[in-house]
């Protein structure tokens, strides 16, 4: 069974078995604009909730993604390297993030679902 | 800047209507980006026309029988020997050569100069204007006005369509076309291109028509940024400031080589000796290796990891097709391909002293 959660600080995490898969919504890509580079973590790196995982670039500005919940980096998707534009272009599908193992399942009771995250941005 | 309060742009409307994303600058509340992003503006610019609003800089007339003289002491200028007509590039410099602001002074008449400043410094540079009118017999006259730049290789077309006339303007050239109008053939993104001010209501009138044209539309102030950048044009408070002198700045084709021994400018002392002594160090063009940017405030080091200098702005070029950035290193390392690393967020990324411009300008010099 595959759930999405969302976060206040605008990302998505689709959750399948023990295995998230993180990205940023598509209000976050719109709001950073043109993107030129994403930095990629390595799998095996340990993050806590809370920590920088990824830094995305625009144009004009670095942004830093956090990690949503605790848990080991198993994946981090490469075709951003070549065309980081994907995020922009697909932020919700090819242009996911990174993949981590769930550590803490009970951390993602406290995100929102769709429509929960809808009326956040408003 | 004016304090807390946020200025708010005479065409603001224009910029909402056209979907603009807004943030501040300079105490302005300006456009940022629209719809399109600042990729495609920022090529748009390249291919066609990108228009700008720009009314956040500001417009100074000094007029009067001691105008010239002012000028020859605001700024490292000879306004005597400039023509009618002629758009000079210049600085005011503190009493020490630091850089209070870039200036363009174009001379429209015997006594009569127009002075375009940037909208951070428009409190300084006036009230340092208005001190120098006390000494010389010269009248301030801050101009409220709209001020919109056209840039790019089809400026002069959309321009002449919307009843412009471009054909008596060559680059740094600029006149008063009708009453209450300042018009130039300049502008700050590498490209042809001309910047008009003019009453709001003759602007909207004006924009409607340019609007209208398929080959014109509204370019946000991030793609303005990183297309200056590309052209190697500096901005003040980043790549020039009060700590920085012309010298150090690579800016000294601005001023006439006789002035540096005589000319009676403000900082001639102390340019004069930082030009003896040597710069210590230069501003050059920065060029990342691989896709990652290197931005504003990354300091560099050299081969030895030894301190070498700092990043003053830096981005993606569009065009270019990779980073780009500017920055100030000590003078033996400012040799274009010179190797350094800079320190981003941790991690060493190399970057080659680049020559400026990272993409050639394509004025229109006549």
């Amino acid at each position: 069974m595959t759930k999405t959660y969302f976060t206040e600080d605008h990302e998505w995490i689709r959750v399948e078995g023990d295995i998230a898969t993180v990205g940023i919504t598509d209000y976050a890509q719109e709001q950073l604009g043109d993107l030129v580079f994403v930095d990629l973590p390595e799998a095996g790196r340990k993050l806590a909730k809370g920590d920088v995982a990824v830094v995305v670039e625009s144009v004009k500005a670095a942004s830093d993604v956090y990690a949503p919940i605790d848990g080991e980096i198993t994946d981090a998707n490469a075709t951003l390297s070549a065309d980081p534009a994907l995020v922009n272009s697909a932020a919700t599908g090819d242009g996911w993030l990174w993949k981590m193992k769930v550590a803490n399942p009970t951390q993602l009771d406290g995100l929102m679902d769709e429509a929960g995250y809808k009326a956040h941005i408003g | 800047m004016t304090g807390e309060t946020t200025q708010q742009l005479p065409l603001e409307d224009l910029h909402k209507a056209a979907g603009a994303r807004f943030g501040g600058f300079a105490g302005w509340n300006m456009p940022l980006t629209y719809p399109a992003g600042v990729m495609k503006e920022h090529l748009h610019t390249r291919e066609h026309v990108g228009l700008f609003d720009i009314s956040h800089m500001k417009l100074f007339l000094v007029t009067g029988p001691g105008a010239a003289d002012l000028l020859n002491r605001a700024c490292p200028l000879d306004a005597r020997a400039i023509e009618f007509r002629q758009s000079k590039y210049t600085f005011f410099l503190t009493e020490a050569a630091g850089i209070i602001d870039d200036l363009i002074i174009t001379r429209l008449g015997d006594e009569r100069f127009m002075v375009v400043a940037n909208a951070g410094n428009a409190t300084t540079d006036e009230a340092h204007l208005r001190a120098l009118a006390k000494v010389f017999d010269a009248t301030i006259e801050p101009l409220d006005r709209v001020f919109i730049a056209i840039q790019g290789p089809e400026a002069a077309g959309v321009l002449d369509k919307a009843g412009i006339a471009t054909d008596e303007l060559f680059f740094m050239q600029g006149f008063e076309p009708r009453a209450n109008w300042f018009m130039s053939r300049s502008g700050y993104t590498g490209e042809d291109g001309f910047e008009i001010g003019l009453p709001e209501a003759d602007a909207r009138e004006l924009l409607g028509k340019l609007l209208a044209d398929e080959r014109a539309m509204w370019i946000g102030l991030a793609a303005r940024d990183s297309l200056r950048l590309e052209a190697g044009l500096c901005l003040h408070g980043n790549d020039i400031t009060p700590d920085n002198d012309p010298a150090s700045a690579g800016l000294m084709w601005a001023i006439p080589k006789d002035l540096r021994a005589e000319g009676n400018f403000i900082g001639r002392a102390a340019l004069a000796n930082i030009l003896a002594e040597g710069a210590k160090e230069k501003r050059v063009g920065l060029k990342p290796e691989g896709r990652q940017p290197v931005r504003a405030g990354a300091e560099l080091f050299d081969a030895e990891g030894n301190p070498a200098g700092r990043v003053t702005s830096g981005g993606f070029g569009p065009s270019a097709g990779f980073p780009v950035a500017m920055g100030y290193v000590s003078t033996p390392l400012a040799k274009a391909g010179t190797r350094l690393v800079a320190d981003v967020r941790g991690t060493k990324v190399p970057v080659d002293v680049h020559a400026l411009p990272f993409t050639p300008h394509r004025y229109r010099k006549g």
